[in-house]
C-alpha cells in the first residue's frame, strides 16, 4: 500500500542482489514457520478506512455531546487551534529523537523552551524533557530518591490523597525492591488523611515523602510543616502538581519541594481517552545528576553560534546499560511541544485567567450543589482549586445514571478507589463550563432528589 | 540566524489567546496560597506561530527525505492516520467515562489486540505500555513475577546478547536481574555453546532480538528457545525489528514467551521528535494472567440482535498497572488504521520490500565499506565506517557529511560489537531512486575521505548549525532560558 516499487524496480534490484525472487532473501527463516496464513479482514482503501474509523468514533458519546464534570487526573480544557496546526507540521511529528543536533535544532529548542517553562511554572531549577505521564513520573521520583540514598533509606511515604493510579504505578515499578517499603497511604481515610499522623511517620529511614498539590480531591493543603519535618530527617519531598493550578498557586519550588512532577495533559493536550499525555518532572539543583530521562542543554557549534544538544547523556540507558537507574529511552516529544505552544499562547495572563475561571466556576458549582437536599460538600473548610467532593444520600451509580440520561457526565465515583468513600462523588469544573451548565446540573440533581 | 527563545520574544502585555470574563459570582482566592510571580512568555498568536514554524524548519524529518536510522524503522507516516486519530469522537472522550459510552474506543482497542495477536502468533496482547522501553519493563516484570510465584527465587540471571539495545539491560536491572552478556558467533547468531553454559537453575530468561541489531535473522531461533525452556527460563522477544517479519514469520510460533512491539516503528505511528511511542506486549497462554492491569476484553459476545459489549479485564496475577489509564490510545487508532489498510498481503509486502531495500543497499555498498557479516540481511545492515588507509576518518565524520547531501545519517556507534558501526535501515516506503541517491552519496563520501578528508572532518557545512560542542554543553550546563529578576519580558 505504501511501497513505491514498480515491477521493473523489483527485477533490477533482485538482479543486483543476485537472487531470483524476494522469497530467496528469507531462506534463513525455518521453512515450517515461513509465511503464516494470517487471519485478518480484507484490506481497506483509504476511503474505506476513513469511513470505518468515523463509524467507530461515532459509537462513542463525547464530552462535546455530554456536559462533563469528570476529572480525577484528566481535564477537559480548551485547546487553542494554533497548537494542533503546528503539531501537524511534518518537520516536527515525523522527526526522530534529536540525536543529530545539526539537523534537529527545532525539536531541541522546543524541548529547551519546555524545560524553561516547567522550571518557571513549578519554581524548580532543572526539568527533564518529560516522562510518559504523571503516574510514571511518580514512579521515577521514587527511583530517583531510592537511588539518591543508594538504597540505604528504605521507606517511601505516600499520602492517601495522592492519585490512586500514581500509587499503583509506583508499587508496580518497585515490586522487585523487596527491601523498600511504600507506606503511608493507609493512614486516615481518603478525604481525611490525618496530616499529623502522616508527618509522624517521617524518620531517618525515609527516602521520600510524596504529596499532591492540589491533592487528588482538589484541596489546597499547606505542606510547610510536612516539608520542614522531612528535611529535618534528611528526606526528600516530591510534590505532584496540577500545572493549571500553578497559574494561581504558590509553586512547589517555593514551598521547599525537592522534586515537582505531574500530569501535563491540562496544558493543551486533548483527553484522547487517556493518552498520549505528558509527565513533567523537575528538581532542585542538588538532584540534577540524579534526574533520569533526556535533557537538552545550550552550547555552541563549530562557528561559535548558539546551538542546543542532548546533554548529560552518560546517565542514560544507551550508555550506562544495566547501571542506568531508569530504562527510559523516549520522551513524550510531541506532547512537550503541545504544552510549550500552549503556555506560549496563553502566557502569564492566559494561564492566570484559565486558573481563575476554573477556581471561580468550581466554587460556584460547589455552592449550588451544597444547597440541594441530599448533597453535602464534604470538606467545607479546606480551600480547593477546581475539583471537590460531595457526599450523596444515595448510591453514586444512581446519581450518575440519572445525570447521564440528561446528557451529563456527573463526575467520578470515589468508591472505585476508596472503599471508605462510598456515596462520594468528585466533580471537576474547567473554564469550558458555563454558568448555564452549572445551573442545568443543579436543576437535574434537584429533580432527581424530588423525583 | 539563531532563532530567539520564547522568553526573548516576550513583550509584556501581549497574549495569544484570551478567555471570557467569569460569568459566576466571584469567590475570594485562598489566602496564603496565591503566587506572587509567574514568569511566562507574553506573545501574540502570530508571534507564536512564526516562532514554532521557524524552528520546525531546522529539523530534518521523514516528510523531507530518507531517514535510514537503523533499528528505528523511520517509515512513512500515512496522513490518514493523523486525520482519523483527530476525530472528535476519539479525542473528546474522557478515560473515566462509563464504558457503555465509549464502546467505539473499546472496540478499536480490542480489535487492535486481536490483530497484533494474529500478526505475532501470541495468545494475548496488552496495549498499556507507553513505549518500547516500558514494554520491555513489562516483560521483565512478568518474568520476575512468574518465577517468584513458582518459588524459583534463585532465578536471577538474565542473558542479553552483546548486540542488544541498551534498554534491555536497563529494564532487566530495574527488576533486580543480574545481567549476563551473551556473545555472538561468527555468523552473528547467538553463540549456542556459550548459551548452553549459562542455562541452569539460576536462569531467569533470555532477552532475544530477532532479527538482531546486525539485521540478521538468527538461524538457530528454534534451538535457542528450546535450550532456554529446558533450563526453565523464559524467552523475551524484543520486537523492535518486527518490520522484517510481518506476514513472514510469527515469533509466537516458535515458542517465544513474551514479545513487545513498537507501534511507532513497525506500525507507522509517528516518532514525534522522540515520542509518544507505544509498546504493546504479547504473551503466550501461560502468562496471560500476569499482564498489566487492565486489558480490554469482550465482556458479552452479543448475538444477531445486539452488538458485542467491550470492557476491562483485570488479570488475576497481574504485575500491576504500569501507567495512567489504558496506554497511548491516540497511537492505537493510527496503528489500527494502518493494519486495516494493509491486510494480510500488505503486511507481507512491507516485510518483503523492507528486506529488498536493505539488501539492495547492502550489495551496492559492501565493496566500498566493510561488511563484517556478509550474509543476506533482513530489514537493516551494519557497515564499518572506517578504513585502514584513512585512519583519521571515523563513522561520525561519514554520518555528519551525509547531512550535506541532504540525508539523515544512519545510526552510528551501535551495535557496540561492530567497530565504528553505521547501521542502515532504509524501510519499505523508500523508492529505488532514493536508495540510489543515498548509495551515490555514500560512495562519493568514501572518495572524499581520500581526496579531501577535511570536508568530512568539518562536516556538516550546509546545516542550520554546524558540529555542536557537546563537551561544553555537559560542562557549562545551561538547561533553561535565563529569566532573572531583570527579565524585560514582563516589564511594560
Amino acid at each position: 500500500m505504501f511501497t513505491p516499487h514498480t515491477k521493473h524496480d523489483v527485477e533490477v534490484m533482485l538482479k543486483s542482489i543476485g537472487v531470483e525472487k524476494i522469497e530467496d532473501l528469507f531462506q534463513e527463516i525455518p521453512t515450517q514457520f515461513r509465511y503464516p496464513d494470517l487471519n485478518l479482514a480484507p484490506h481497506l482503501t483509504e476511503m474505506e478506512a476513513a469511513s470505518q474509523l468515523e463509524s467507530i468514533a461515532s459509537a462513542n458519546a463525547t464530552t462535546k455531546d455530554l456536559l462533563s464534570f469528570l476529572g480525577a487526573g484528566a481535564y477537559d480544557h480548551y485547546v487553542p487551534a494554533a497548537i494542533d496546526n503546528l503539531l501537524q507540521r511534518g518537520e516536527f511529528y515525523t522527526a526522530y529523537t534529536p540525536y543529530q543536533p545539526e539537523i534537529s535544532q527545532g525539536t531541541l529548542q522546543a524541548i529547551f523552551e519546555f524545560q524553561s517553562l516547567i522550571c518557571k511554572l513549578t519554581g524548580m531549577d532543572v526539568s527533564n524533557a518529560s516522562h510518559y505521564d504523571g503516574a510514571t513520573a511518580a514512579a521515577e521520583a521514587v527511583i530517583l530518591a531510592y537511588d539518591n540514598f543508594r538504597g540505604k533509606r528504605k521507606k517511601v511515604l505516600v499520602s492517601r490523597a495522592v492519585n490512586p493510579q500514581y500509587r499503583q504505578v509506583i508499587r508496580t515499578y518497585m515490586q522487585a525492591e523487596t527491601s523498600l517499603q511504600i507506606v503511608g497511604d493507609d493512614i486516615g481515610t481518603g478525604i481525611n488523611p490525618d496530616m499529623q499522623k502522616f508527618i509522624a511517620q517521617i524518620d531517618n529511614d525515609t527516602a521520600l515523602v510524596i504529596v499532591q498539590y492540589p491533592d487528588f480531591f482538589g484541596r489546597i493543603i499547606d505542606y510547610t510543616q510536612l516539608i520542614k519535618t522531612a528535611h529535618e530527617f534528611g528526606a526528600l519531598v516530591a510534590v505532584a502538581v496540577n500545572p493549571t493550578a500553578l497559574g494561581l498557586l504558590t509553586p512547589p519550588g517555593e514551598i521547599g519541594a525537592d522534586i515537582a512532577f505531574g500530569e501535563g495533559q491540562p496544558l493543551g493536550i486533548p483527553l484522547s481517552y487517556g493518552g498520549p499525555y505528558l509527565g513533567f518532572f523537575a528538581v532542585k539543583n542538588p538532584l540534577l545528576r540524579k534526574l533520569s530521562g533526556r535533557i537538552v542543554g545550550e552550547t555552541v557549534d563549530a562557528d561559535g553560534k548558539p546551538a542546543y544538544v542532548l546533554t548529560l547523556t552518560a546517565r542514560e540507558q544507551h550508555i550506562r546499560r544495566e547501571k542506568a537507574s531508569s530504562n527510559i529511552c523516549s520522551n513524550q516529544g510531541l506532547m512537550t511541544l503541545a504544552a510549550t505552544i500552549y503556555l506560549s499562547l496563553l502566557g502569564k495572563t492566559g494561564l492566570q485567567q484559565v486558573a481563575n475561571l476554573c477556581y471561580q466556576k468550581a466554587h460556584y458549582t460547589a455552592d449550588q450543589l451544597s444547597g440541594i437536599d441530599g448533597f453535602t460538600l464534604v470538606d467545607e473548610t479546606t480551600p480547593f482549586f477546581h475539583e471537590f467532593v460531595v457526599k450523596c444520600d444515595q448510591p453514586i451509580q444512581e446519581v450518575l445514571d440519572h445525570l447521564l440520561e440528561h446528557n451529563i457526565l456527573g463526575g467520578y465515583d470515589l468508591g472505585h478507589d476508596y472503599p471508605e468513600l462510598e456515596n462520594h462523588l468528585m466533580l471537576a469544573v474547567t473554564e469550558k463550563i458555563t454558568r448555564e451548565d452549572i445551573e442545568y446540573l443543579s436543576a437535574v440533581l434537584q429533580e432527581e432528589n424530588h423525583g | 540566524m539563531a532563532e530567539p527563545t520564547i522568553f526573548d520574544l516576550s513583550v509584556a502585555g501581549r497574549t495569544g489567546v484570551t478567555f471570557p470574563e467569569p460569568d459566576v459570582p466571584e469567590t475570594a482566592l485562598p489566602k496564603g496560597f496565591v503566587r506572587e510571580k509567574l514568569q511566562l512568555p507574553e506573545m501574540s498568536e502570530m508571534q507564536v506561530v512564526r516562532h514554532f514554524t521557524s524552528i520546525s524548519q531546522k529539523n530534518y524529518a521523514i516528510d523531507l527525505g530518507l531517514y535510514p536510522l537503523g533499528s528505528c524503522t523511520m517509515k512513512y507516516n500515512p496522513k490518514i492516520n493523523e486525520a482519523v486519530s483527530r476525530l472528535p469522537g476519539f479525542t473528546a472522550t474522557h478515560p473515566l467515562q462509563p464504558i457503555d459510552t465509549v464502546q467505539g474506543n473499546l472496540y478499536l482497542m480490542y480489535s487492535l489486540q486481536e490483530m497484533l495477536k494474529e500478526i505475532t502468533g501470541f495468545a494475548a496482547v496488552t496495549l498499556e505500555p507507553a513505549a518500547g522501553a516500558q514494554g520491555e519493563l513489562v516483560g521483565t516484570m512478568i518474568i520476575h513475577k512468574y518465577h517468584k510465584d513458582r518459588g524459583d527465587h534463585q532465578r536471577t540471571r538474565m542473558l542479553i546478547p552483546d548486540s542488544a539495545h541498551g534498554t534491555n539491560p536497563a529494564s532487566s536491572a530495574m527488576m533486580g536481574f543480574d545481567v549476563v552478556p551473551l556473545p555472538s558467533d561468527g555468523r552473528g547468531n547467538v553463540d549456542i555453546a556459550a548459551l548452553k553454559e549459562l542455562c541452569d537453575e539460576n536462569l531467569a530468561g533470555l532477552m532475544f532480538t530477532n532479527p538482531n541489531t546486525l539485521g540478521l535473522f538468527d538461524e538457530n531461533v528454534c534451538e535457542v528457545v528450546n535450550i532456554v525452556h529446558k533450563a526453565g527460563g523464559l524467552v523475551y522477544g524484543d520486537g523492535a525489528n518486527m518490520n522484517a517479519l510481518l506476514g513472514v514469520f510469527r515469533p509466537g510460533d516458535v515458542g517465544i514467551d513474551i514479545l513487545h512491539l513498537n507501534l511507532h516503528k513497525t506500525f507507522s505511528t509517528p516518532h514525534g521528535g522522540g515520542g509518544p511511542g507505544s509498546g504493546p506486549v504479547a504473551v503466550q497462554q501461560h502468562l496471560i494472567d500476569y499482564l498489566p492491569d487492565p486489558i480490554v476484553g469482550m465482556i458479552d459476545e452479543g448475538d444477531e440482535e445486539t452488538a458485542p459489549f467491550y470492557g476491562f479485564i483485570h488479570p488475576e496475577k497481574s504485575i500491576g498497572r504500569v501507567k495512567s489509564f489504558y496506554g497511548h490510545f491516540g497511537m492505537h487508532i493510527r496503528a489500527y488504521t494502518y493494519i486495516a489498510m494493509l491486510g494480510k498481503a500488505g503486511l507481507r509486502d512491507v516485510a518483503e520490500k523492507a528486506v529488498l531495500n536493505a539488501n539492495y543497499m547492502q550489495v551496492k555498498l559492501k565493496s566500498t565499506y566493510t561488511l563484517p557479516y556478509d550474509r543476506h540481511c533482513m530489514h537493516e545492515f551494519v557497515l564499518e565506517g572506517y578504513w585502514k588507509d584513512v585512519p583519521d576518518i571515523h563513522a561520525l565524520d561519514i554520518a555528519k557529511r551525509l547531512m550535506d547531501y541532504d540525508f539523515h545519517p544512519p545510526t552510528n556507534y551501535f551495535p557496540l560489537i561492530v567497530h565504528e558501526a553505521l547501521m542502515i535501515e532504509p524501510t519499505e516506503t523508500e523508492a529505488k531512486e532514493t536508495l540510489d541517491r543515498f548509495v551515490d552519496a555514500m560512495l562519493k563520501i568514501a572518495e572524499e575521505a581520500r581526496t579531501n578528508p577535511e570536508l568530512l572532518h568539518d562536516a556538516p557545512h550546509n546545516t542550520p548549525v554546524r558540529r555542536c560542542d557537546e563537551l561544553k554543553a555537559a560542562k557549562d550546563l545551561v538547561l533553561c532560558c535565563y529569566v532573572g529578576d531583570d527579565w524585560p519580558g514582563e516589564k511594560s
